[in-house]
């Protein structure tokens, strides 16, 4: 199951804490690796660390560069610059921006001086670890880093490797805002879409993009509306919207600081009060399990 | 001047920050621009609600093979790094257009010139007016993962001598760093909170990376801890505008109102805000004027 928004800041971290404290053979993976938070309330022990590699990219070897610029003319992203330093044979060499570069490597098949390296870049570091909810795993993107796909299917992939071996039937993927590729990433192949959302135009508008991008994979959606008393009218205005839609909303938790509060003890919410809103997001669990 | 409106997370309040300044700026008479950048989920339109005078689609170039052409010698699935083009071992090329970077490899390539630009539709660049306000937002077709590229085209909307605000996506990768490059000044909207806190420093990060000047806004101020200040204070980053955490703040976004149109007690904070970025924007010029007349006389 993939927890996801459309719009940013509507509680899916929260709620996938909560979630993993209410599951009982869960394994966790948070996808939102340019922004992963889901450790902070789950406070990982970290087993396993490794280096995450999306790709490469270009370096120039300032010697080997005779400045004749083929590189700036065939890179189409901007990252060939006229401001390397001088060498032996010119006072001003070529030099690649690391941040512009795409690492497609056109400029090193068509440097005339075999000057270009191109060498696998570490994007990031992705973990496996126990939590107190059991095994989780997670990652950090370097910053300014690319490739944000390709580490959230990196960690699908392990937490499944983890679900087959201890025999846990259920992975809770905590994915990012946005409807863009590491969103894609996250979804594709999964059995079941929550989308958290909230009772504003902005939520409303986003939640209708998302769930378009969703219908395309054909995976099966939920929506729960999270602050659904900071405006009920949008809040049934959302649920008449989906149902049309043939997606079922299936909770809706209120407006309380016990989301922040939670998240400054470390706990979840359901762990920090047992109040109104440990009992919303009971029920939406109740939803959610049933669906499946 | 252009100032780039940033968070690490979502949801902090980058877009309340955007169209409360460009509101303010404009009532104070001057010339503004709003870019809306989160392509993937612009929300900036809401507020504004502008008069689109002109749509139009953006398209980036992928490969299209012409398999009569094609003598099968498999140099462009060798160049492509991203398996947008194959070559199968029966000689044939299949192209996967929407994994495709278009870095144009391929067309360089190929020797037989089989391998022609096709046009994708990757989303549509929407401009027009919201009062004085010029309005341009990119939005990206769904199923579609060129954000990077789109978000590009959308800046290339910015229009010299007026103040563009350009409302960046969340988080800290490639789309961020698409936005926000090329900036004068970078606001960083977050919240104070643990997730906030997280998220500020990786933003933060990246701002230091691109050598960009930024300063921190904390909206929702007093939800949650002092943690976010006390970093701040150690890492003497300003913080030039606390939003506090008011219900009616959050009811009326909810209902695409600008809080200074139905708040006016809150002008007064963003007319400070203006301030800051014009106290900003001359000392940007002082700089400009200094390195001047040092190339004048050297």
């Amino acid at each position: 199951m993939v927890v996801i928004s459309g719009k940013g800041g509507t509680g899916k971290t929260s709620i996938v804490a909560s979630f993993a404290a209410l599951a009982q053979n869960a394994v966790l993976a948070d996808c939102d690796v340019d922004a992963a938070d889901l450790h902070l309330v789950l406070q990982p022990s970290i087993r396993q660390t490794s280096d995450f590699s999306g790709g490469k990219k270009a370096s120039i070897m300032t010697e080997k560069c005779v400045g004749c610029g083929k590189c700036e003319d065939v890179c189409n992203f901007g990252a060939v610059i006229f401001k390397g330093p001088a060498n032996d044979v010119c006072e001003k060499t070529y030099a690649i921006d690391p941040i512009s570069c795409e690492g497609c490597g056109v400029c090193v098949h068509f440097c005339t001086n075999d000057a270009i390296e191109f060498k696998d870049a570490v994007n990031g570091q992705w973990f496996i670890s126990d939590t107190r909810f059991g095994p989780m795993v997670h990652a950090r993107l370097g910053i300014a880093e690319e490739n944000s796909g390709k580490l959230v299917s990196l960690i699908r992939k392990e937490a499944k490797r983890i679900a087959e071996e201890r025999k846990k039937d259920l992975i809770i993927v905590d994915g990012s805002p946005g409807i863009g590729c590491p969103v894609i990433a996250s979804i594709t192949g999964a059995d079941l879409v929550l989308i958290i959302t909230e009772p504003t135009l902005s939520g409303k508008h986003d939640l209708d993009r998302i769930v378009d991008l969703a219908a395309g994979f054909g995976i099966p959606t939920l929506v729960a509306i999270n602050k659904f008393d900071l405006n009920a009218d949008i809040a049934g205005e959302i649920e008449v919207d989906v149902r049309e839609r043939n997606v079922k909303a299936v909770g809706k938790i209120r407006y309380d600081n016990v989301f922040t509060k939670a998240q400054i003890m470390k706990c979840s919410v359901v762990e920090y009060t047992g109040g109104a809103v440990t009992e919303d997001i009971k029920a939406l669990w109740r939803n959610v399990t049933y669906a499946f | 001047m252009k100032i780039a409106v940033a968070s690490g997370k979502g949801g902090t309040g980058k877009t309340t920050i955007a169209v409360n300044l460009a509101k303010t700026a404009e009532g104070l008479g001057h010339k503004i621009q709003y870019l809306d950048c989160d392509v993937e989920e612009p929300n900036g339109h809401i507020f504004l609600k502008p008069y689109i005078e002109n749509a139009k689609a953006v398209t980036v170039e992928v490969p299209e093979v012409d398999s009569k052409q094609c003598t099968g010698c498999g140099k462009c699935g060798e160049i492509c790094q991203y398996s947008a083009i194959i070559h199968l071992k029966d000689s044939s090329v299949l192209t996967f257009e929407q994994l495709c970077h278009s870095c144009g490899g391929c067309f360089l390539i190929c020797p037989a010139g089989a391998i022609r630009p096709k046009q994708l539709s990757i989303g549509e660049i929407e401009s027009g007016r919201s009062d004085n306000i010029s309005f341009v937002q990119g939005k990206l077709r769904i199923g579609n993962v060129r954000t990077v590229s789109l978000i590009k085209e959308v800046k290339k909307h910015i229009e010299d001598g007026c103040l563009a605000i350009i409302d960046v996506p969340p988080g800290t990768s490639c789309p961020v760093v698409e936005a926000v490059k090329g900036a004068d000044f970078v606001l960083l909207v977050t919240e104070p909170t643990p997730f906030g806190l997280n998220d500020l420093k990786l933003a933060v990060g990246l701002v230091r990376k691109m050598n960009l000047p930024f300063a921190v806004v904390i909206n929702r101020y007093g939800i949650g801890d002092k943690e976010v200040e006390q970093y701040c204070q150690a890492q003497k980053i300003d913080i030039c505008l606390k939003l506090p955490d008011d219900r009616r703040i959050a009811e009326s976004y909810s209902t695409g109102q600008i809080t200074v149109d139905v708040l006016s007690e809150y002008k007064e904070e963003f007319s400070e805000l203006y301030e800051y970025t014009k106290s900003i924007k001359a000392g940007i010029d002082d700089k400009r004027r200094l390195q001047v007349r040092r190339k004048d006389n050297p």
